[in-house]
């Protein structure tokens, strides 16, 4: 993306990592957060790893809502 | 109480409002033997296990018999068919893969994540005109006023049932629910009570499926309709759309009461989370921890299974008290406690491995609507009844009632 | 202990777990990260999937950081050396860093083709870092004619998936009976090859490449096979596997070689004489272990989730906040290619025997369970994951083979020879 896509004053990204070991494709985080998270096929979640900042509250049910805990997240600071 | 008794205790309605004190008896003994041969899976790490393993069957449901009339026609031909094909085309909670997945995985191409988000908006928008009807008022009954016919609203716009139908379903919800209960599959009376509503139930959506057939809309039923076919037979159809109907009315009742009950015990979380809107993810996450709507699920052991120093043998009836893993205090430090701050909840308030429940991001979605709106907009609301009255039903727990006295009610923001 | 100068060689994902959990037990002193890459950690599973359809950017794939650092970053600075004397590492810019304890996390880096000029063609690209990613993605996203992927293994077989997903033509070559066959046996391997005939790859089994061949400007422009005949290919990418990084361990008296880095049970690095450094542990790629699940064989795990457990592991261990239990991690994995998601738990490793359990492998739905003398050692699933904590459990009890039986969906049971292709190697 061009730097010319976001105002000067926009907040990094999040940072999004999933534990797919853990994952078992209860796609709650696809409800959650339909824009960020996707199941390709039956049980391989494509993600995005750098959701703008404005995503947070979507990001954080689909955090809270994973039943095995797979998703981490680090806002920014 | 000995421990072969103590489920036997769960099930009686006057341990209905505090059964946590039984599960803590019961996770001494992670799976415990109970009297009647039932085995009891109580622990976390006991639940978990047997969720993901494949000798557990959900097929526990026992066979239909529909009573004898008299009739010989009926008595000898159309009743046994008819048994038949309720036998071999259960909805797919009490079917295990390869079936369950082939109709699961129809019903979930049908519930997308654009249709849920959807159904969030509208379920602003339904609690909103709920809070305003009782506008004035001093005193609510959150139950009737708001937790029954939220989820009644939306499971009915979701699958595409006419609104001026909706009356008739809460009876059948109700009848058919108790499915659930196990003190019901073993009760003759009962049973034929289920079997009489699931033939009204099953004319019904028969009509209702071959008219979004000829008339198409936007809604689940239109999209299944479409699928019945090698694998998704007329029937699996038919019981499918039960199974949706019934699910979206018994559940999330319970976690909208259940919720709202934690948080008038606890008016700090409650104020915070008037102030403080985005903590309902996290204190929706551990209210299914806390207080969840289904307290356990029964399944039948396919095979001999070892777990725990226990050996369930072949053909036993397992209950998994996912409400007693959920306050496991090997797993959840200080589990009695009701802490949206809480972090990692790995609760079972929606079960988990094959059956998890399908329409749980649409629970989560009403629940956030509803809790969000009523903790900014109520004044002051005190229990009339603590504890309230509760639902007869063990398995799928709730209050009957939850009267609020309140000071009033602020417009909508 | 929880002052001094704790160092972190490797600044990827085992390095960042570790460093976070020595915070997290307590060590307050001063922590330095030293990686060569000039990043900060980032996450190599998109790099083979979504990085290269386009759906994500490689540079977009930064890890979350999940404990508070307070840490000083040399990146960009490979370290050259280790004095375990002085107790000082020697980094390519020429400067020492002392450390009073040390994680070694260098990972791994792709294997190169073997022959240097055929490497050093236009159009011949490894894959393992995000710079190397974002280098494919360009020539993908140009429009090849033809990518060639040699080896099939699993970054083989991701690539080539991803290739088909943007609709590009791609042959997939590998000496081995099947893609994968030397992890999953021969019997999964021809279920890999069915999925991925329909996926359109041009799967070349049992097949060789002897030599790349480039055009005047020094651009790929062929690659000749064992039998003397050839692909017209203006992209390759090669694919043979991981080298650890441990070369610049050399006369710092550990046992470290291709194979890693030898460790005690509890993760601590061993000299040459079998002397464990209680100053020094290593995590991810680059440790070689004795897994107690496997009888204390030594293993080597290029997995994502070895990454992290073990970082932490060696984390607390340095921040003297480890238990003494001896790192025993089940070994798990995941790889998904097209729109299926193979999963794997336990090690196939010298498996003699194989059931397909659940499933239908048919449908591309199923487990395989593995056996060794009799015992529960590994499973495999292919959409399936819902099932496998189940197996996870009876291979972490080293439950008899096989270890359910009369379950749902039950397969056959037959039991049948994994039939790994004799060259296989350490995993």
């Amino acid at each position: 993306m061009s730097d010319l896509s976001s105002p000067p004053t926009a907040s990094p990204p999040l940072r999004v990592t999933v534990d797919l070991n853990r994952c078992q494709a209860y796609a709650q985080c696809c409800y959650a957060a339909p824009e960020h998270f996707a199941l390709h096929g039956r049980e391989a979640l494509f993600y995005d790893p750098a959701p703008s900042a404005s995503a947070r509250l979507a990001i954080e049910r689909a955090r809270v809502s994973c039943p095995v805990q797979a998703i981490r997240v680090e806002e920014p600071r | 109480m000995k421990t072969g008794r103590l489920f036997e205790a769960v099930k009686d309605e006057a341990n209905r409002a505090d059964p946590y004190p039984l599960y803590a008896r019961l996770r001494e003994t992670p799976v415990s033997r109970q009297d009647d041969g039932t085995y009891v899976a109580s622990t976390h790490a006991a639940i978990a296990s047997l969720l993901h393993d494949p000798r557990i069957s959900s097929e526990t449901l026992p066979p239909s018999e529909r009573p004898r009339t008299g009739n010989p026609l009926s008595d000898w031909i159309v009743n046994p068919v008819k048994n038949h094909v309720t036998n071999t085309h259960r909805p797919f909670i009490f079917r295990d893969p390869p079936d369950h997945d082939t109709l699961r995985g129809a019903v979930m191409g049908q519930f997308t994540p654009q249709r849920v988000h959807a159904m969030r908006e509208r379920s602003h928008v339904l609690v909103s005109e709920l809070l305003d009807k009782q506008a004035g008022a001093t005193r609510i009954d959150l139950v009737e006023d708001l937790a029954y016919p939220l989820p009644v609203t939306v499971i009915c716009e979701m699958l595409g049932i006419p609104r001026e139908d909706e009356p008739q379903f809460h009876g059948w919800a109700t009848q058919l629910a108790s499915a659930l209960e196990p003190d019901n599959l073993g009760n003759a009376e009962a049973r034929a009570a289920n079997i009489t509503t699931f033939d009204e139930i099953s004319t019904y959506m028969a009509g209702l499926i071959k008219e979004k057939r000829r008339h198409p809309q936007d809604d689940m039923l239109s999209g299944l309709g479409g699928k019945a076919g090698p694998g998704m037979g007329e029937y699996d159809l038919i019981a499918t759309a039960i199974l949706l109907l019934v699910a979206g009315h018994e559940t999330t009742v319970n976690l909208i009461a259940n919720s709202m009950l934690a948080l008038v015990r606890h008016p700090d979380i409650l104020a915070r989370l008037a102030c403080e809107p985005d903590l309902a993810p996290r204190l929706i996450e551990e209210m299914l921890r806390y207080d969840p709507p289904v307290h356990f699920r029964t399944r039948r052991a396919l095979n001999a299974i070892d777990i725990a120093g226990t050996t369930i043998p072949e053909g036993a009836d397992i209950v998994l008290l996912l409400a007693s893993g959920n306050r496991d205090p090997a797993v959840f430090e200080d589990p009695d406690r009701f802490d949206p701050d809480r972090p990692d909840i790995r609760h079972f308030g929606f079960g988990g491995g094959l059956h998890y429940c399908a329409g749980a991001p649409l629970a989560r979605f009403e629940a956030e609507a509803a809790l969000v709106a009523l903790a900014q907009r109520l004044t002051h609301p005190r229990l009339v009844d603590d504890p309230p009255p509760y639902r007869p039903g063990a398995a799928l727990r709730g209050p009957k009632h939850l009267r609020l006295a309140i000071d009033g009610i602020a417009p909508g923001r | 202990m929880s002052d001094g100068h704790a160092v972190v060689v490797g600044a990827s994902l085992a390095g960042l777990r570790g460093a976070e959990a020595l915070r997290r037990a307590g060590f307050a002193g001063t922590l330095t990260l030293v990686g060569d890459e000039p990043h900060r950690p980032y996450d190599r599973p998109p790099l083979s999937k979504a990085a290269l359809t386009g759906a994500v950017a490689p540079e977009a794939t930064l890890l979350p950081n999940l404990h508070a650092l307070e840490a000083e970053w040399r990146l960009g600075i490979a370290a050259t050396g280790l004095d375990r004397q002085a107790r000082r590492i020697r980094l390519a810019d020429g400067a020492t860093l002392p450390y009073d304890r040390l994680l070694i996390a260098t990972g791994s880096r792709a294997r190169s083709w073997p022959n240097p000029a055929e490497a050093g063609l236009v159009g011949i690209h490894t894959l393992r870092g995000r710079d190397d990613a974002a280098s494919l993605r360009r020539a993908l996203a140009a429009g090849p004619k033809r990518v060639l992927v040699i080896g099939a293994g699993f970054i083989g077989c991701e690539v080539a998936a991803s290739c088909r997903a943007l609709d590009l033509p791609v042959t997939l070559i590998d000496p081995g009976p099947a893609p994968l066959a030397r992890i999953l046996g021969q019997p999964v391997g021809e279920i890999v090859a069915a999925l991925h005939r329909a996926l359109g790859v041009d799967l070349r089994s049992r097949t060789k490449v002897e030599r790349l061949e480039g055009d005047a400007s020094g651009r790929v422009v062929r690659a000749v096979l064992g039998d003397g005949s050839s692909v017209e290919t203006d992209l390759v990418v090669v694919a043979l596997g991981a080298v650890r990084n441990t070369e610049w361990l050399h006369g710092s008296g550990l046992d470290a070689g291709p194979g890693g880095i030898a460790c005690d049970e509890a993760g601590h690095v061993l000299d040459t004489e079998g002397r464990p450094d209680r100053s020094i542990a290593a995590a991810g790629d680059v440790a070689r272990f004795p897994h107690p699940l496997y009888d204390g064989r030594p293993v080597a795990l290029e997995h994502w989730g070895h990454a992290v457990a073990q970082g932490e592991h060696a984390g607390r261990l340095l921040a003297g906040a480890a238990s003494g239990a001896a790192y025993a991690e089940m070994p798990a994995f995941w790889s998904s290619q097209g729109s299926i998601t193979i999963k794997s738990v336990g090690l196939t490793q010298g498996a003699d025997s194989m059931v397909f359990a659940q499933g239908s492998p048919k449908e591309g739905r199923f487990v395989v369970v593995y056996g060794r003398e009799g015992r529960c050692i590994a499973a495999v699933s292919f959409d399936s994951a819902r099932w496998l904590p189940a197996y996870a459990e009876r291979i972490a009890a080293r439950a008899p083979f096989p270890p359910i039986r009369g379950g749902t969906d039950e397969h056959s049971l037959a039991v049948l020879a994994p039939d790994f292709p004799e060259e296989r190697t350490a995993p």
